[in-house]
């Protein structure tokens, strides 16, 4: 009894909560790094609100029951529109307010469309389900679930620490960074395809759970030299740290049900936000 | 020891036609000034000599190499770039800044080695910003800040340095300073390119000045030639008195022309 709980509940809700923690980490700091902005982010961007819209509507009209795979790939693919609409609104701007503006924009609009799925679904099963990704979970997550994440999460992590040294070079904007030899090209393409593919994966299995990537990368910065390459590794972990122990304390705080993980950390991540946008006339 | 060639360069920013046929020799051991008004090139010339603006037409050798069929890298080692506005993003010890110089020469996975942090302590004792190593650059004075961005650029260890605006917002001492520190490497090889916006301190340090106007390189050679009456009204739309400080240039705008004045 005690082994099955172990091996088929916990054990698989863990590596869950790990693997997008740790995806969710550093996507934050490298998203920082990359945009120069602290307050970058995949749910602030709206990556993370797009890619559950991707999985969402395979729910709905029933993509996702022909293929395992069809749900984890709309979401990456969503999570990848609404980074490129993002980075073409505000790539040339390198004012962090207006990055913010945009990426409520897109949250919004993903929003928005997970709302009319929900508004117009016939059944209230299918509503239930909507409803879990909008607020992000890792509840009752299997094996199969470690298993459709961790391929997108190995490919997304591998790709974001390839080349670290470019977001360094990015501390003295664009100019500065290419005149040191980084091709920007070449780096943005492998950031936009290595968040896609890393957090559309995490949020196809556990739904769109903010502020990890804020949060983490926040508390990290003030033991490091505050070169964005510095954040990255320890953001990873401090992500999967997080994130289990956030969904340790879900089940353990005694609510009428069960409380979600996504819910938790927006009211953990908020006031981190705030903090940074008061901050925002001052240097960081 | 690099020779950079601009032939017949052309070159456009949003498709709005920015240089207009320039052609110039930037020889190395020479300190080189690009001056001119607001708007007139000046930053766009800088930019295409580091490969970062396309040439519409025309090209820019470096030592007879097209510059945008120069692996990235490889041009980075070659010419060090100062963008223009001391830019820094994050509050990173100069230290740490001045070790972002070394990038050219890093792969992606390899370590900082001993070499790399002596090649840094060089250039900080270059700049003169050794005392300031363990601070943190934005929250430096500004005349500090410059140093150490500079230093920065020193670091890289190339045999061209570009340097935009490295005087904007420093007071006359720290002005000097740069201006000196430039020449000093001039002096033991570089070549330096800097835009400038003070007239004197391009007559007292450079040894070549281009200066353009509205996107054309209207004189290029040594300051007295190119610093004129004639030139500065011209250009400028300004008339200036000419100087000699102890055997120093000095330049010393002191009247507006009428728009319809000027030629």
């Amino acid at each position: 009894m005690t082994r099955a709980i172990v091996l088929e509940l916990r054990l698989p809700r863990t590596l869950v909560a790990l693997l997008v923690g740790a995806m969710l980490g550093l996507a934050g700091g490298v998203l920082q790094g990359y945009l120069r902005n602290p307050l970058a982010e995949p749910s602030v961007l709206g990556a993370s609100n797009s890619a559950a819209l991707g999985a969402v509507g395979a729910i709905y009209f029933g993509i996702a029951e022909r293929h395992v795979a069809l749900l984890p790939l709309l979401a990456i693919l969503f999570g990848l529109l609404a980074l490129l609409l993002l980075f073409g609104l505000a790539g040339r701007s390198e004012s962090p307010l207006a990055l913010v503006l945009a990426g409520i924009a897109v949250s919004t609009l993903a929003g928005a469309g997970i709302s009319l799925a929900l508004n117009l679904s016939s059944n209230p099963f299918a509503a239930m389900e909507i409803m879990s990704w909008l607020l992000g979970s890792v509840e009752n997550r299997s094996m199969e679930h470690v298993w459709i994440a961790l391929p997108c999460v190995a490919m997304g992590l591998s790709m974001l620490l390839f080349d670290t040294r470019a977001l360094d070079a990015l501390s003295l904007g664009e100019d500065g960074a290419r005149s040191l030899g980084v091709n920007l090209r070449r780096t943005r393409a492998r950031l936009l395809i290595g968040l896609a593919v890393g957090v559309g994966g995490a949020v196809a299995v556990s739904g769109s759970i903010g502020f990890i990537g804020l949060i983490v990368p926040h508390l990290i910065r003030p033991f490091t030299d505050r070169s964005p390459s510095a954040v990255l590794m320890p953001s990873m972990l401090g992500g999967a740290m997080l994130l289990a122990s956030a969904d340790i304390l879900v089940r353990l705080i005694p609510t009428h049900s069960e409380l979600k993980l996504g819910v938790v950390t927006a009211f953990l991540g908020v006031p981190v936000f705030l903090v940074h946008l008061l901050r925002e006339r001052r240097l960081w | 020891m690099v020779t950079i060639t601009i032939e017949g360069l052309c070159a456009d920013l949003q498709r709005r036609p920015v240089l207009n046929d320039i052609s110039a020799t930037l020889a190395p051991g020479k300190m080189i000034g690009i001056i001119g008004p607001n708007g007139s090139g000046k930053s766009t010339l800088v930019r295409a000599i580091l490969g970062l603006v396309r040439a519409r037409r025309g090209s820019i050798l470096v030592d007879r190499r097209d510059v945008s069929l120069v692996p990235p890298r490889e041009l980075a080692r070659t010419i060090a770039y100062l963008p223009q506005g001391q830019t820094l993003h994050w509050p990173l010890s100069v230290e740490r800044l001045i070790l972002l110089g070394r990038l050219p020469h890093l792969g992606p996975l390899s370590r900082v080695s001993e070499e790399h942090a002596r090649a840094s302590q060089a250039a900080m004792a270059r700049a003169d910003v050794t005392h300031l190593s363990g601070r943190i650059v934005t929250e430096l004075s500004g005349g500090e800040r410059a140093r150490v961005m500079l230093a920065r650029a020193l670091a890289v260890g190339a045999p061209a340095i570009v340097a935009d605006e490295p005087l904007a917002a420093l007071d006359p001492g720290h002005q000097m300073d740069v201006m000196e520190l430039l020449s000093r490497e001039a002096k033991a090889g570089s070549l330096v390119v800097v835009v400038l916006h003070d007239l004197t301190m391009a007559a007292r340090y450079c040894d070549q000045i281009l200066l353009l106007n509205e996107g054309s390189l209207v004189a290029d050679g040594p300051a007295p030639q190119v610093l004129t009456e004639q030139a500065l009204m011209q250009v400028y739309g300004i008339t200036a008195a000419f100087s000699d400080c102890h055997g120093r240039a000095a330049v010393i705008p002191f009247a507006r022309m009428a728009s319809s004045a000027r030629l």
